[in-house]
Order: C-alpha cells, then sequence, then structure tokens
C-alpha cells in the first residue's frame, strides 16, 4: 500500500469521503484490472503532490461492490472526484496527472 | 536531441527499447494513454512462447518493461499530441514540450473500432464498452449486446455469460465470420442469442444519471427499427490501427495502416521505422509485433550508423 493514498471500502466510506471537508479524489480498481494498474503510478504521484489539500482514495470494486453500484460505476478505472459530499467530476479510463491536478487545483483554488 | 524515440509501449515498442537500449541509443518510449499496449485488456495470453502455463497480460508486459529499463531505456507516460517529420530534427510535442530525435520507431498499435454515433461516445464507459475483461464484472444479472461476428465477438460474448444474466449477439449479416469452433461455443451457449441482419443505429441513456437504458436496432432485410431495452453494450467489431497522427507525414494504405518496405520497418520517410500492429495487418499478435519491433530498432541503428 501506498503511503499517501487511502484505501477505502463500505465501512469508512461515509467518514473519509461522505464527510470530508477537504477535496476527495476516488479512484475506483481492481485486482483483476490491467489499466487501472497503469495508473497507480500516476495516482500515487498525486496523492503524494497534494496530501495537505486533499485526499486521494482507492476502492477495490471486488470488495465494496455496492459502492460501486451506488455511484454507477461500470467501468474502471473510474474516477470521481467528491467535494462536501457531492460527486463533481467523472472520468472513466485513462486518464492524465495533469487533468487529474487541474481538477483538484479547480476546488481548492476556488 | 535524442538519437531514436519510440512512440508507444506495446510489444513493439517495448521490444525497439530493449534492443536500442542494448545497443547504447538510450531510447527515449512515450508510453501513451495505453501503457503496456493492447495485452494489457486481456487475462490469459497463452501463445507466447517462454511461459508454458500462460500468462497474464497485465504482468507480461510489465515484464517487457522492466527489462527495457534495465538496460536504461527511459519511459515516460506520456501521449505524443502532434509529429513534424518534414525536417530533421524530427520533432514530437508532447503537450507544450517538444522533443526533437535523429529517428522515431512508432508502434501505437490499434485500438477497437466502434460504431462512430455520438451517442456511443458519449456513453463510453457509462454502459458502452469495448472490453469485455474490464467491463463485464459491473454488468451481473444484466441484460446486453454484443456487437460483431467474428472470433473476438464470440469469446466476449461467451465470457460475459459469467457475469450477464443474458447476452444478445447483434450481427450486421446471416452469417458469423468466426471460426467453427468459436461459434459453436457460443450458440450452444444457453445464456446467448443472436440478432441476424441487425445494426445499432441509435443509442439513449445519460452518462450522468443512469447509463445506457436502450438502444434502437435496424432489421437489414426489412428496414424497421425497433427500440430495445439493455443494461450494455459491448463493441467487437475488429480494431483500427492508431495512426490519425501520421496522416499527412507518412504514406499509409487505405485502411490507415502505415506503408513498410518488403520485409522490412522502413517507412515513406527515411528515419522514420513502424513497427507491430500500426503497419501488420495479417498477423496481429505479440509475438509478430514484438519481432517487428526487434527488426525497427536494428534498422534504426544501420541507419544511425550510416549518418
Ligand atoms: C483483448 C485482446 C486479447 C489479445 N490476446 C492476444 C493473445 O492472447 N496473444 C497474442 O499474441 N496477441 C493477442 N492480442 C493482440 C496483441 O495484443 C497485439 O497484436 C499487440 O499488442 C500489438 O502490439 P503493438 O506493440 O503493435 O501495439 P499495442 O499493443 O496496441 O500498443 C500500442 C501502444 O501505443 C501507445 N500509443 C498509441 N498512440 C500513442 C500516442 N499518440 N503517443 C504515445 N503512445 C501512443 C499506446 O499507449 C500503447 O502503449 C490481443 C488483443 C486484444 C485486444
Amino acid at each position: 500500500m501506498s503511503e499517501f493514498t487511502i484505501d477505502v471500502n463500505e465501512e469508512n466510506f461515509d467518514s473519509v469521503v461522505m464527510k470530508s471537508d477537504k477535496p476527495v479524489l476516488v479512484d475506483f480498481w481492481a485486482e483483476w484490472c490491467g489499466p487501472c494498474k497503469m495508473l497507480t503510478p500516476t495516482i500515487e504521484a498525486l496523492a503524494e503532490e497534494y496530501k495537505d489539500t486533499s485526499s486521494i482514495v482507492k476502492i477495490n470494486v471486488d470488495d465494496s461492490p455496492a459502492i460501486a453500484t451506488k455511484y454507477g460505476i461500470r467501468s474502471i478505472p473510474s474516477i470521481l472526484l467528491f467535494n462536501k459530499g457531492d460527486v463533481v467530476e467523472q472520468r472513466v479510463g485513462a486518464v492524465s496527472k495533469d487533468e487529474l491536478a487541474g481538477m483538484l487545483d479547480k476546488i481548492i483554488k476556488g | 536531441m535524442h538519437k531514436v524515440i519510440i512512440i508507444g509501449s506495446g510489444p513493439a515498442g517495448l521490444t525497439a527499447a530493449i534492443y536500442a537500449a542494448r545497443a547504447n541509443l538510450k531510447p527515449l518510449v512515450f508510453e501513451g494513454v495505453q501503457p503496456g499496449g493492447q495485452l494489457t485488456i486481456t487475462t490469459d495470453v497463452e501463445n507466447y512462447p517462454g511461459f508454458p502455463k500462460g500468462i497474464l497480460g497485465p504482468e507480461l508486459m510489465d515484464k517487457f518493461r522492466k527489462q527495457a529499463q534495465e538496460f536504461g531505456a527511459e519511459t515516460l507516460f506520456e501521449n505524443v499530441d502532434k509529429v513534424d517529420f518534414s525536417s530533421k530534427p524530427f520533432k514530437l510535442h508532447v503537450g507544450d514540450k517538444e522533443y526533437e530525435a535523429e529517428s522515431v520507431i512508432i508502434s501505437t498499435g490499434a485500438s477497437a473500432k466502434l460504431l462512430g454515433l455520438e451517442s456511443e461516445s458519449k456513453l463510453m464507459g457509462f454502459g458502452v464498452s469495448a472490453c469485455a475483461t474490464c467491463d463485464g464484472f459491473f454488468f451481473k444479472e444484466k441484460d446486453i449486446l454484443v456487437v460483431g461476428g467474428g472470433d473476438s465477438a464470440m469469446e466476449e460474448a461467451t465470457y460475459l455469460t459469467k457475469f450477464a444474466s443474458s447476452v444478445t449477439i447483434v450481427h450486421r449479416r446471416d452469417e458469423f465470420r468466426a471460426s467453427k469452433i468459436m461459434q459453436d461455443r457460443a450458440l450452444n451457449n444457453p445464456k446467448i442469442s443472436v440478432m441476424w441482419n441487425s445494426e445499432i443505429v441509435e443509442m439513449y441513456g445519460d452518462p450522468k444519471d443512469k447509463g445506457l437504458e436502450s438502444v434502437d436496432i435496424r432489421n437489414l432485410q426489412s428496414g424497421e427499427i425497433v427500440r430495445h431495452n439493455t443494461d450494455g453494450v459491448f463493441m467487437a467489431i475488429g480494431h483500427k490501427p492508431n495512426s490519425d497522427l501520421f496522416k499527412n507525414q507518412l504514406s499509409l494504405n487505405e485502411s490507415g495502416y502505415i506503408i513498410t518496405e518488403a520485409d522490412s520497418t522502413v517507412t515513406s520517410k527515411k528515419g522514420i521505422f513502424a513497427a507491430g500492429d500500426i503497419q501488420d495487418f495479417t498477423y496481429k499478435q505479440a509475438i509478430t509485433a514484438a519481432g517487428s519491433g526487434c527488426m525497427a530498432a536494428i534498422e534504426a541503428e544501420r541507419f544511425l550508423e550510416g549518418h
């Protein structure tokens, strides 16, 4: 596990994601998903860079299928950006670090 | 200035990187939006020599990358947005950065063909998929469609019955192109049915809400269009070469493949080489892509020596 990302499941989803006062970037992934593995270095670099201003979390869809269903995830990797409990951005598939950083900056820097 | 820049990180690009790195050319590899290439969206690869029990596609490609890095290849998770091969050094644009190279190996491979509907691209990832192994999981107990009639359509349909309650293959003709064995496997599966002489002409759903909900299917014989509810559409109508970037720079054939000289990776531009699925419309296998990646690196090395 990485130092800077948080593993989220059905138990801690509410406290870590919904009740957070910082923006939360959620990466939906699974062990069997090749493209998800390829996104890992991007997510980890982002988590380190934004460790003070945001939470970068990972949800394993095999372990937490109910969350994936609730948010209508039908393809992974899927990235959801939460702000104050609402989904404000969503990306499916490969995405660059710059694009994700841009999404976070928009909230952090207003 | 780089001696060799390699565009793409599938079997062709990373094999070229291994050979170029061992030849001390310090290759730079742009991995693109699909690091590791097409094999990263499949599960078991059973026909790549050296792995008698098979190997997972993503794992195989990790090994390719590590081997290239071992010999000093540099790999970047970046996508090339534009190239200019009109003068030397060749120029490659990545975001607002410009890279220069004495030679370039193109191994941008292929990606899944789509129907080309606006609604399809809007719903991609929200019920529309081109990768059964990636997305099948999300269609447990759902009713889904597979579009296509070749081996890969049969394989996807069969695979998807592990999750879905029903799979309907939508095919434009009244017979499949797929091999007998693959057809039998699909047609004997009680969860699979077929709509012959049919094509999807429109898709409906809101990506921000429930995603794909229904599609219009036209019967090509009667011309009749009928709306069908569905939770998912999986595309399996083949692949097209990723050559848009090179359109006005290199000679392409009518299907968009980069044309290379016989038994070689030499393109219409001296110093530019092409390897793998971007120039191979016949074999399209990991081993043949790797083989032509090796050829490209050796040909680039000879080209650089001749300078
Ligand atoms: C589902 C599936 C299963 C398969 N199973 C097998 C199998 O079992 N055995 C087998 O031998 N073959 C199999 N194949 C075929 C095999 O994957 C391909 O033949 C092989 O991957 C081709 O390699 P390549 O290096 O030419 O291109 P690809 O693997 O397509 O890689 C292309 C690379 O180029 C990069 N790229 C594209 N555009 C740009 C750009 N603008 N800038 C930077 N980079 C870019 C991409 O990110 C990617 O890394 C399968 C294919 C699929 C889709």
